[in-house]
């Protein structure tokens, strides 16, 4: 336990004095934090056992809801078109739930990636609506009613970003510790006993899957207002596997695990722009092989994961002896 | 809406669905025997294209005779099913049986992104297009209108052989018989002298070379740009979905429903044709969840 807050402790520093050190960063931080929100939707969903590789329906939904209130000049508020957009990618979480949570393992994550290709496909065909594949651009909001520069608006929206993050790391900390978070994990281990126990697995796993919507969701209004601009791109499948790449790097062991995961992947992806670009995807399917196979609780467990595992087997052989 | 047009719909359905369903056999036969959903499918299926078409423009530009293309294809997607499909199941796959099935789903992904990659460093990302094929077997007038023979009459024989080729040889042959037999009782299959490895890989390589000639086929049919192989796995897990996983004949019938549902939509609402598949596979679902052809099982505590 002391070890996950020294962890997320030291991320947390690290990041608040990382961008007034150095200014080019925050960018690049924020929408590190956003893939981290996405993937910490993922986490609570793999707690359960479950992966879905369509998050990205989540992510650009809300997305393309921050592009379209800015442009129609409604709720032209940084304080506004966050909750907004948040939760109405929570209400097709809620609409989409209610359907997928009667799946698990393959059909869950399979039917999780139709939707979204689905919603990918009409993001490009319904042009006239959507702008096509070309996207839409996103004007710069106000924040608190101030009308910023770019700089000092990224400035404060990595802030923002930082402070909307640690509350949702701590939320789903505590939600992970709570019944329903328990009952998430007994999805996992054994679904059947839990329903013996009188508990809905399909309405645990329905809290979960809205939790890691809205999750999705926030990340996705924010990287649409950081980056000012939104494409069917969001959506695709390609950035759905990101999302779960990053919570498997990052390890599900703790909340802090998608943001660590999250910082990795940037720092994976600025050297693989450079040295492999064109198969950069390839580079990361293979760290995800290597991981699975030889790290499976991820940077997370291998930072706060080391003691933890050892002890079990110290203290075996003492219970037995007598 | 005048009834030649659904005529005309229905043609067009039939091509379409045998293609989908040569991929989606493949995909439901490799769950059905290994247990293991194939998320790279889809790679076999661009890789089959890109390799056919490649040797198909490479034999045109050494002279040879048109009509090379067809044994081209079929030669192109075994060669990919046993050296890429070959090479996925000894290296990975094998490794990971029994295991989660999100394990399981997560190291195909991580092959998928891979093979995404690598069919892009190979081939190009310049569209390729080869339908020299197609426009050799000539075409033939329905209502007016001219079709391919290339796509009303040789992919759905391929597609009927494949099926009626895989029923005989899953329950006809020694090495049929032995896959089925795994695929029931691994341990007791085992015990009788079958060797479940070998069979594994058989099976995926098999699997695999079904994707790679539903790939080869369309190759003739449409230019290959990179992502055809993500679209794929998609809708041909929508197929084997509706179906049943594991079903191979189910799959034939799921493959001609979404098939047809799909040029149908092409036909009279253009811009909802991608959603049709996946309409019919949560109608589906939401009433059978395990699909159309499985009977349901028991759950174990």
């Amino acid at each position: 336990m002391a070890r996950q807050y020294l962890i997320g402790a030291a991320l947390l520093i690290a990041l608040i004095v990382f961008p007034v050190v150095s200014p080019w960063s925050t960018v690049i931080l924020t929408v590190a934090l956003c893939e981290g929100l996405a993937a910490l939707g993922i986490l609570v969903l793999l707690r359960a056992g479950q992966v879905s590789f369509g998050h990205g329906l989540f992510f650009a939904f809300s997305a393309y809801v921050v592009a379209f209130m800015a442009a129609a000049s409604f709720g032209h508020e940084v304080l506004l078109l966050v909750p907004i957009a948040t939760a109405a990618s929570g209400l097709v979480a809620a609409l989409v739930g209610l359907f997928i949570v009667r799946y698990r393992a393959i059909f869950f994550g399979m039917l999780n990636l139709a939707i979204s290709m689905v919603f990918f496909s009409l993001l490009e065909k319904l042009f006239s609506v959507t702008g096509g594949a070309d996207g839409k651009r996103v004007p710069r909001p106000t924040l608190a009613g101030m009308t910023l520069e770019r700089e000092t608006f990224e400035f404060w929206m990595f802030y923002i970003t930082l402070a909307l993050a640690v509350t949702a790391a701590l939320g789903v900390a505590r939600y992970l510790l709570s019944p329903g978070g328990k009952a998430l994990e007994a999805i996992k281990s054994n679904e059947t006993r839990l329903e013996y126990l009188g508990v809905s697995s399909r309405k645990v796993l329905y809290g979960a899957y809205l939790l890691s919507g809205l999750l999705a969701g926030l990340g996705g209004a924010i990287i649409a207002l950081v980056s000012g601009h939104v494409t069917p791109e969001l959506a695709y499948w390609v950035r759905s596997g990101e999302f779960v790449f990053i919570a498997i790097l990052g390890g599900v062991g703790g909340v802090a695990g998608p943001f660590l995961g999250a910082l990795m992947f940037q720092i994976i992806r600025g050297y693989a722009a450079v040295h492999a670009p064109e198969t950069w995807h390839a580079v990361l399917g293979v760290m995800l092989l290597v991981i699975i196979f030889f790290a499976p609780s991820g940077l997370y467990g291998l930072i706060a994961g080391r003691k933890r595992k050892s002890a079990p087997k110290e203290t075996a052989p003492k219970e037995t002896a007598p | 809406m005048p009834p030649e047009m659904l005529f005309l719909a229905a043609l067009d359905g039939l091509a379409y669905g045998s293609l989908l369903f040569l991929v989606a056999v493949g995909l439901s036969l490799i769950f059905g025997v290994l247990g293991v959903l194939n998320v790279a499918h889809g790679s076999f299926y661009a890789i089959g294209a890109y390799v056919a078409a490649s040797a198909v423009l490479a034999a045109a530009g050494m002279g040879l005779p048109t009509w090379l293309a067809f044994p081209l294809f079929l030669i192109s997607a075994i060669l990919v099913g046993v050296v890429v499909g070959g090479t996925v199941e000894a290296l990975l796959l094998r490794r990971i049986y029994g295991k989660e099935e999100v394990l399981q789903l997560l190291v195909t992904f991580a092959v998928f992104m891979i093979l995404e990659d690598a069919q892009k460093v190979v081939f190009g990302t310049q569209p390729l297009f080869a339908n020299a094929p197609m426009n050799w077997l000539g075409t033939i007038e329905v209502f007016g209108i001219y079709y391919t023979n290339y796509q009303l009459i040789l992919i759905p024989l391929v597609a009927l052989a494949v099926l009626v080729g895989l029923r005989l040889f899953l329950r006809r042959t020694s090495f049929g018989r032995a896959i089925v037999a795994v695929t029931q009782d691994r341990e007791a299959a085992m015990a009788m002298g079958i060797n479940a490895t070998r069979i594994y890989l058989f099976t995926f390589m098999i699997g695999a070379s079904l994707a790679a000639l539903g790939g080869a086929l369309s190759s003739a049919t449409t230019s290959l740009t990179p992502g055809i192989g993500s679209g794929m796995i998609v809708l041909s897990f929508a197929v084997a979905a509706t179906a049943g996983l594991g079903r191979i004949e189910g799959a034939a019938v799921a493959a001609l429903m979404i098939g047809l549902g799909r040029s149908a939509a092409v036909y009279f609402a253009p811009e909802f044709d991608v959603l049709i598949p996946y309409l019919i596979m949560v109608v589906v679902l939401l009433i059978k969840p395990e699909g159309l052809f499985t009977t349901l099982q028991t759950r174990k505590v």
